[in-house]
């Protein structure tokens, strides 16, 4: 017994070494698993916190780039609605809870496109009924996934992470593949298992696919820059630059999908 | 006594508060960020016990670990440094290591290089092998490691030099 302790005591930096990485490596390895990292995330008080009052002085430098941003989809909106002026008094409606989606705008306070695995930090948590897998696009395209949340912040998994997989598919087709991302660009994503019959060229526009429930059907993700097919030689391998800058995002739109519980529940009676 | 606890105190959030809201978001030819937040690390006082100073080392890992979404690779690469610290000590100042009388403003330049870069480059080597773990992305880990590892030395020398007080 007297040995045992002397060998603690002796090796006491060694075992706390150990301990500690042993500990760190815990972290990491959940992290890599998908609404696994509960304890460590930026969507905590503190550092969401720290983040807010720095979002808050940093905002103005971009406030002209938003607001062309902003412009760009006003115009795309207006001319949309004065182009179909005709099919909008059957399809409008302004009763809101017959929507299938509902959205909400919030505003990035951290955003990192360099690491293989990339998070959003935003300023919309649970308090505003912001919940895990829930869509985050912005008006030019898709952006991530929510992964986790607290009180008034939540983390999105971008779709610059290792780890993302979104349904996508080709616009003028419905042959759909997933859509993940190999850490080299953040300009460019790869989207797989396009079967070998699609008629695909380069730059036709990919689109989220509807088969997901975090997602509505047809929202731009990007344009087709190359194209092989891979070792069964039955699917394309395609590369898609992003239609988004993901470096440069201020402020985005939560989807909600209100019948996403209905949608899995019926998926969960299948299996 | 008192004055070193505070200082490193400081320096503990004021790095991590300056990793976290600027050097992160530098991203240098898309891909490069100096980690100088190591610098607490490398300059906490020798005479110190080691078991503080892995601890204190694992904090400020899982700290920026937290402002980054990183899991707990910073933490794992922190604690490595500050486990090997002595050795690299040794190694690269030698006797005045021995007789634990060392200052870091009045040590050569060239010795400090040197220790600074064992430092960096060991803790970017862990740091990105655990970030990517891909073996096949080897070339990357190495790539980010050795311009990452630049930046910071950099930084590092250029930061002790400005703030280094005069003892004349």
């Amino acid at each position: 017994m007297q040995q045992i302790i002397n060998f603690l005591i002796r090796n006491k930096s060694f075992l706390l070494f150990l301990l500690l990485f042993c500990l760190s490596l815990f972290f990491t390895f959940q992290s890599h698993s998908y609404h696994k990292s509960k304890f460590i995330n930026s969507a905590n008080f503190l550092t969401g916190g720290v983040y807010e009052s720095f979002n808050n002085i940093g905002q103005y430098f971009n406030l002209k780039e938003e607001n062309k941003k902003l412009l760009e989809e006003n115009n795309r909106l207006k001319s949309l609605l004065f182009n179909e002026e005709n099919t909008l008094e059957e399809n409008f409606s302004m009763d809101s809870t017959l929507a299938q989606y509902s959205l909400t705008a919030a505003q990035v306070y951290k955003n990192s496109y360099s690491a293989t695995n990339n998070y959003l930090t935003i300023n919309k948590g649970k308090r505003d009924s912001i919940k895990e897998d829930y869509g985050v696009i912005t008006s030019k395209g898709i952006v991530g996934i929510i992964d986790n949340t607290s009180n008034k912040y939540a983390r999105v998994l971008s779709i610059l992470n290792s780890n993302s997989r979104v349904n996508a598919q080709l616009k003028n087709t419905s042959h759909f593949g997933t859509l993940r991302w190999n850490g080299i660009s953040p300009q460019i994503v790869q989207l797989v298992d396009i079967p070998k019959q699609a008629p695909i060229k380069i730059g036709d526009s990919i689109v989220t696919g509807g088969l997901s429930t975090i997602f509505p059907k047809d929202i731009p993700i990007g344009s087709v820059v190359s194209f092989k097919l891979d070792q069964t030689e039955n699917y394309y391998n395609v590369e898609v630059s992003l239609f988004n800058d993901m470096t440069n995002i201020g402020h985005v739109y939560i989807i909600k999908n209100i019948d996403a519980q209905e949608i899995k529940s019926l998926n969960n009676i299948d299996e | 006594m008192n004055n070193i606890v505070t200082t490193n105190i400081v320096r503990f959030i004021v790095l991590v508060l300056v990793q976290a809201l600027i050097l992160n978001n530098i991203n240098f030819l898309g891909y490069i960020n100096p980690y100088i937040y190591i610098l607490f690390i490398i300059l906490f006082p020798i005479k110190n016990n080691r078991v503080l100073v892995i601890f204190l080392s694992f904090l400020l890992g899982l700290c920026v670990d937290l402002f980054l979404d990183s899991g707990g690779v910073n933490a794992a690469a922190c604690v490595t440094i500050a486990y090997i610290r002595p050795l690299v000590l040794k190694f690269s100042f030698g006797m005045i290591y021995e007789h634990q009388s060392i200052k870091f403003s009045s040590t050569e330049f060239g010795q400090r290089i040197t220790y600074f870069a064992i430092m960096t480059f060991i803790h970017h080597l862990i740091l990105f092998s655990l970030e990517i773990f891909n073996t096949s992305k080897i070339l990357l880990i190495l790539n980010k490691t050795l311009f990452s590892g630049i930046f910071t030395i950099l930084l590092c020398l250029l930061i002790t030099v400005l703030f280094s007080k005069k003892h004349k």
